[in-house]
């Protein structure tokens, strides 16, 4: 370290911050370098070894996919289905983490120093971390997870209330709807959003109060030591970029498909990969216009903007569906996934089976490969809270959002499915399984369903666009050594290659493959975020409160 | 002729300043008036300070010895941004008029492809500011 004023090093750390003092100086193994009229400001080796490995993954699935696709497959199945204990005892464990957070002193600690003021408000902050997290995912499961669990999953052995001939069984459907919704929030609750509050909040300590370069190695600083400068670290950040890159083109291959299928639903517009391709084109380009827009410019308003429609078609829902029955609903709901989130959490002595293995531990795998791209996008944005403020608003609110939210969507489905036996989420969840439909079902039943409908699909391709624009900016973050600051070329560069992996899965096949794969490094990263509970208790530990 | 000068700066690349400064330190020396050294950064550590104290503190012993070296009054004004790549000249637009700058002396590249696609930031100043902008290849 240089603490020679006249030279760009950084200087004694000093101000009311546990700063760790290391001789690393952010940038120091970045190659600066222009490629034709464009600088670039990379870190050697993530940028290239990332960027070539993905491409060279891309043309393995290309060229092989009769043996990749079920190499993968098997893979994540294995993982998920043989590991689900270590998956379900990591999901309580990090809960239990963001839990002790807010009850001890350690909460007091502020991101950023003991004098930082919050960067952004409440609403354009939560606006940001809900677009960025899981607000597509709502769009998705918000009709079929509530359908889906009432009818088929038995979460913890509770019966489903139709027979085996899709005959209504009365006493089985209080129970079976509790169960339901409960199981559904139990997904997409506490346990996911402790996952990212832990990676943000792990992200965000050690690079605003310790002042190490924003990218996931600088969590490992406590235990690598120096170390976490080579590859170690080089290799963590690959993990995350690789995570992030094939989480986002394959998910933004499979919502060309959904929104496709929604267009073909409400407007009759073709099922076809041209349709497809000209989606996954239109969502990158309004993504690469943001991008360059900026964080405040582009990703917060488009959030922003998401957040409003999506708080408008909830509102719709709750008014055009069995008001009554929502408004009371999501008190029992709430209760609901209180008295069950105990003996869903539990990962021993159960025999659903499909439930616990082929849904919870497919999710926390699925949230925890997410988490590195989720997170660190929380985390910039999250300077200025305290700790307890943090854990608080990530962990609670969006999970209340997400009841109020499931109760409406999934609320009004399943009474659809249980009062009219003709209704069409029945025809597309539990007749003929389409959970592309599903959604569009359950409005279609609604008033106003064509305008409904074509909010949804704009909702959904929004949350795309929120989802591509934020996620471009964590990998550029990441593969320039954690500089924010670094050429704009580049975050053009990820976000087109992004939607150009995307285009070239969709058409060569192997979308589901490499989605596969993305979600099998849930493994690795779950190891990764235990570690950094204990990075967070050595770090909080250490800061001025 | 002018009231104040401020000089954009990008303290990383500060051994590439020289023409720029020295030719808004001849103009601040003939009118005597202030120098504003602006330099725009995030919060999250980088390059240069591990937090936005240390790169106030540098800029400010930046703009210290330039004044010293060259004769002339200067401070410096950190400004602080989400995303600095983004949003670099609204910042600077905002700094101009938050220090009552009537001149800004800006150090800028040769055009090339790229500024068809990404004009300069110095184009872009000179572009939308209400002010005189000397731009110093």
């Amino acid at each position: 370290m240089s603490d020679n004023d006249s030279s760009p090093g950084i200087p004694d750390p000093e101000g009311a911050a546990g700063i760790i003092d290391t001789d690393y100086e952010i940038g120091q193994d970045n190659i600066e370098t222009s490629v034709g009229p464009f600088n670039l400001d990379v870190h050697n080796p993530v940028f290239l070894v990332s960027g070539l490995s993905i491409v060279a993954f891309v043309f393995l699935t290309l060229a092989f996919q009769t043996e990749v696709g079920p190499l993968f497959d098997s893979l994540r199945k294995w993982l998920t289905s043989s590991l689900d204990w270590f998956f379900i005892i990591s999901g309580n464990v990090f809960v239990l983490v963001c839990l002790a957070l807010i009850v001890t002193p350690l909460g007091k600690v502020r991101i950023g120093g003991k004098d930082a003021d919050p960067d952004y408000t409440y609403f354009g902050w939560f606006a940001m971390l809900f677009a960025a997290g899981m607000g597509i995912g709502l769009m998705f499961f918000g009709v079929l997870e509530p359908v889906y669990h009432m009818a088929f999953s038995e979460p913890l052995g509770v019966a489903s209330p139709f027979d085996a001939d899709g005959n209504l069984i009365p006493e089985n459907v209080a129970a079976a709807k509790a169960m339901g919704m409960a199981a559904t929030i139990f997904h997409w609750g506490l346990h996911p959003w402790a996952i990212y509050a832990v990676v943000a909040l792990a992200l965000a300590l050690f690079s605003f109060n310790k002042g190490l370069p924003l990218t996931m190695r600088s969590v490992f600083y406590p235990i690598f030591g120096e170390r976490t400068w080579g590859w170690p670290g080089h290799i963590i950040d690959i993990l995350a970029v690789f995570a992030t890159l094939f989480g986002l083109a394959t998910s933004l291959g499979f919502g060309a498909q959904q929104a496709n299928a929604g267009l073909e639903f409400v407007f009759g517009i073709p099922v076809s990969i041209t349709a497809q391709v000209i989606l996954i084109i239109g969502i990158t380009a309004v993504a690469l216009v943001s991008v360059l827009r900026g964080l405040d410019g582009g990703v917060k308003i488009l959030s922003e903007i998401n957040m409003l429609i999506a708080a408008l078609l909830l509102v719709f829902v709750i008014i055009a569906g069995p008001t009554g029955t929502l408004v009371s609903s999501f008190f029992s709901n709430l209760g609901a996934y209180a008295r069950e989130v105990i003996p869903l959490s539990m990962p021993f002595g159960r025999e659903d089976d499909g439930f616990r293995q082929g849904w919870t531990s497919f999710y926390w795998a699925w949230w925890i490969s997410w988490s590195p791209f989720v997170g660190m996008f929380i985390a910039r944005v999250s300077r200025g809270r305290t700790v307890r403020e943090f854990v608080t608003c990530v962990l609670i609110i969006p999970t209340i959002v997400s009841v109020l939210w499931m109760t409406a969507f999934g609320g009004t489905a399943i009474e659809q499915v249980l009062t009219d036996s003709s209704s069409q989420v029945r025809e597309y969840v539990i007749a003929s399984y389409s959970p592309e439909l599903s959604l569009f079902g359950m409005l279609a039943d609604l008033p106003m369903a064509s305008v409904t409908s074509f909010i949804a699909i704009i909702l959904v391709i929004v949350f795309f666009v929120t989802s591509s624009d934020s996620g471009s900016l964590v990998i550029d973050t990441i593969t320039a050594g954690g500089k924010v600051d670094a050429p704009m070329s580049q975050r053009v560069f990820w976000c087109t290659f992004e939607g150009l992996v995307a285009i070239a899965l969709l058409i060569g096949g192997g979308l589901g493959a490499l989605q596969a794969m993305a979600v099998s490094t849930g493994f690795p990263f779950t190891i990764v975020l235990l570690l950094a509970c204990y990075a967070i208790f050595k770090g909080l530990w250490d800061e001025p409160r | 002729m002018f009231k104040k000068l401020l000089i954009p700066i990008d303290l990383s690349h500060a051994d590439k300043l020289e023409k720029s400064i020295s030719v808004a330190a001849y103009l601040a020396k003939r009118d005597s008036i202030p120098v504003v050294f602006a330099a725009v950064t995030s919060a999250a550590p980088g390059a240069l300070a591990h937090t936005p104290e240390e790169f106030r503190k540098k800029l400010e012993s930046y703009s210290a010895g330039q004044a010293e070296k060259h004769g002339i009054t200067a401070s410096g004004h950190a400004i602080f941004s989400h995303d600095p790549t983004a949003d670099m000249e609204h910042a600077l637009l905002t700094a101009i008029h938050e220090n009552g700058a009537d001149l800004v002396v800006m150090q800028t590249h040769i055009p090339n492809l790229s500024d068809h696609v990404w004009p300069s930031n110095g184009g872009r100043i000179a572009t939308h500011s209400d002010v005189s902008v000397f731009l110093v290849r």
